[in-house]
């Protein structure tokens, strides 16, 4: 039973959240993050829970360095959004937070691939709820969209599972890559979870539809589930560099251009799983640990920004850029906490993103991948510019909105929940020996020294510079009311006018064929009525000599036929 | 509501920080001639090349972003669906 402490209570509180209410419901929901550490922290590196169920070895506990580290992650980014969530009574939204958060841990926990495959889906189930849980229109479709791609990644995932099983013969979840059997189809499934390009925009489309605090637990679960994953079974796989080199570079973008706040953050967080994918993909022990590394400090940074946001949008019912601004004047701890979050997202040195981020651009680097480092440089510079310098910029400066007469600042658990995750920020930041330490993979490397120091603030100071001269030069795109097609325009505007105009072809060709066999069923109706109706042909009556003449016909030629055979 | 006097109301402040900006842009340059940074890719080696990619990616995000949205950019209402709508009021 100890062996799933770190898991079982999300799920036991879930049900418990349906019974209570107030302070008792508050109570426990904070109180199953701390379990669930407490559980982890019992559990020793190498310990493994096996049982036999139906054939099939199944290890939905196995506990090492990397599981552990996503664990313990998963607990934090619990423990924070529960406590932003706190503002609100939603029983829906805090049920599926708490079985969100549990299958979560139990994805990263499952030793096996059928047990990850079980939680892979209850993640897709979950956390639709908080898409749903808008009650909108938009985000009822956008839920819907959301979880068809997740039912898809997870179908995929079993595909790839069965495929694997059948050549390999053990369902042991270590490393696969892509030569293995069916290694392609479980590498799409994590792609897709993953945000890989053109697999992205079901996290563009869902997330900024989902409630204020749903956001939040999205942005820190699904997509590092995924991380892990890849972290686990694809490491130093050469394609992924490259994808994620793709994936940091093109977002960025579409954040610079899009209206909506927390659709760039959105945005930004597939820039920030590229550098984790590019990390994957060099595969060694610095890029890894910078992989999982930074995948831990987004998971707070953005997890920060998206709680900030969730405030403006709880304080104003608005999120786009083009409608919002000054309100640093009515909210100004929210301000504070956003830029700090800003601040990490950019890899500010003493910030969280800066101990992580150049993890894997050293490694980048070392291994002689100039091209990937350039991009990713690039990326880097664009990161500050749409997350760092936009997100704060455009909501709470630039011009005064009609908002700063009305808007309040968050309420307290809001602001709490933002404070804590800023300290923890500064606290990665700050000591990083102590956040190495809990690194998976042994490595000697230190940030704080005058070249990555140096280097970093000139980046960022000249990316601010020209910020500052873009806005001044009015060159820099303002924001308008729009959206910006993406290659979800395949399925949300092509797939429709597919379906709609095939749909038309074959109602304009059925009504035709229904004519048709109008007219035939008519005519033959007309036909029969000539042949058998009361009037008709067969209706005569005939005379007795001709019965009898037609008799004697009969049995003459039976007669004849009888002789013949 | 309240007429008080905030932070960046006074076009004095938001030029001071800018100036300070300047400033910091200016010594971080400077610096460059004074501390030897490691260098691994032989363009690391370049007086100031982080500050001026730094500034060059920028404006070139930002430019090719003014272009993309020429592309890209249509109207808020774009993706509802009012094909269908029409096709079920009929």
């Amino acid at each position: 039973m100890a062996d799933f402490l770190p898991i079982l209570p999300f799920f036991i509180v879930a049900i418990l959240t349906l019974i209570t209410r107030g302070w008792l419901r508050a109570v426990i929901m904070l109180a199953t993050p701390f379990i669930a550490a407490y559980g982890l922290y019992n559990l020793e590196i190498g310990h493994t829970y096996t049982f036999t169920l139906m054939g099939f070895e199944m290890t939905p506990i196995r506990i090492d360095k990397l599981s552990m580290l996503f664990g313990y992650l998963f607990c934090i980014a619990a423990l924070l959004g529960n406590i932003y969530a706190l503002y609100h009574k939603d029983t829906l939204q805090h049920f599926a937070a708490q079985a969100y958060a549990g299958s979560a841990i139990g994805a990263v926990l499952a030793g096996d691939m059928l047990t990850l495959f079980i939680y892979w889906e209850l993640m897709a189930l979950t956390s639709s709820v908080l898409i749903f849980a808008r009650r909108t229109e938009a985000s009822f479709h956008a839920g819907i969209r959301y979880l068809v791609t997740q039912i898809i990644s997870g179908l995929l995932l079993l595909a790839g599972i069965i495929i694997y099983y059948q050549s390999v013969g053990n369902l042991d979840f270590n490393f696969i890559g892509l030569d293995a059997p069916g290694g392609w189809l479980i590498f799409l499934a994590f792609g897709i979870k993953s945000a890989f390009p053109l697999l992205h925009n079901w996290l563009t489309d869902a997330y900024p539809e989902a409630t204020v605090s749903g956001t939040v637990f999205l942005s820190s679960f699904t997509t590092k589930v995924a991380v892990y994953a890849l972290a686990r079974s694809y490491a130093g796989t050469d394609i992924m560099i490259y994808i994620g080199a793709v994936m940091a570079f093109f977002p960025i973008y579409y954040a610079v251009i899009e209206n909506d706040l927390r659709r760039v953050l959105t945005y930004s967080l597939i820039n920030q799983v590229g550098f984790m994918i590019v990390g994957i993909g060099i595969g060694t022990e610095l890029a890894l640990n910078g992989a999982v590394g930074h995948a831990f400090a987004d998971v707070i940074f953005k997890g920060l920004l998206m709680m900030s946001m969730g405030a403006v949008l709880y304080a104003t019912g608005e999120m786009r850029g083009s409608e919002l601004g000054g309100l640093y004047k009515r909210m100004p701890k929210t301000t504070t906490f956003a830029i700090i979050g800003a601040a990490s997202i950019s890899a500010f040195p003493l910030f969280s993103g800066f101990v992580t981020k150049s993890m894997i651009v050293s490694a980048v680097l070392m291994e002689g991948y100039y091209g990937v480092w350039l991009i990713l440089l690039f990326a880097a510079a664009g990161v500050f510019h749409h997350a760092g310098i936009k997100i704060p910029y455009f909501a709470f400066f630039a011009h005064d909105s009609k908002y700063i007469k009305t808007a309040k600042e968050a309420p307290n658990p809001m602001l709490w929940a933002m404070a804590i995750s800023s300290a923890l920020c500064i606290a990665i930041g700050v000591f990083p020996e102590a956040f190495y330490a809990m690194m998976p993979w042994p490595m000697e490397y230190s940030p704080y020294d005058a070249t990555h120091i140096l280097a970093q603030l000139q980046l960022l100071f000249f990316s601010a510079l020209a910020f500052v001269w873009l806005q001044l030069a009015g060159i820099y795109p303002p924001e308008l009311k729009s959206v910006n097609i993406d290659a979800e325009w395949i399925y949300r505007k092509l797939f429709p006018k597919v379906i709609y105009s095939v749909g038309n072809v074959c109602a304009s060709l059925y009504t035709k064929v229904e004519l048709k066999a109008e007219r035939l069923l008519q005519s033959t109706q007309a036909t029969a009525t000539e042949i058998f109706g009361a009037q008709g042909f067969l209706a005569n009556s005939r005379s007795l000599g001709g019965m009898v003449m037609w008799v004697a016909v009969l049995l003459f030629s039976s007669l004849f036929l009888y002789y013949l055979l | 509501m309240n007429n008080k006097k905030h932070l960046f109301d006074n076009p004095k402040n938001v030029k001071l920080l800018i100036r300070i900006l300047y400033v910091t842009c200016f010594v971080l340059f400077a610096m460059d001639l004074v501390i030897h940074r490691h260098t691994v890719h032989p363009w690391e080696s370049f007086t100031g090349f982080y500050a001026i990619y730094g500034f060059l990616a920028c404006v070139i995000l930002v430019l090719l972003a003014r272009e993309l949205r020429k592309l890209v950019m249509r109207d808020e209402d774009y993706y509802d669906h009012k094909e269908m709508d029409d096709r079920r009021e009929r």
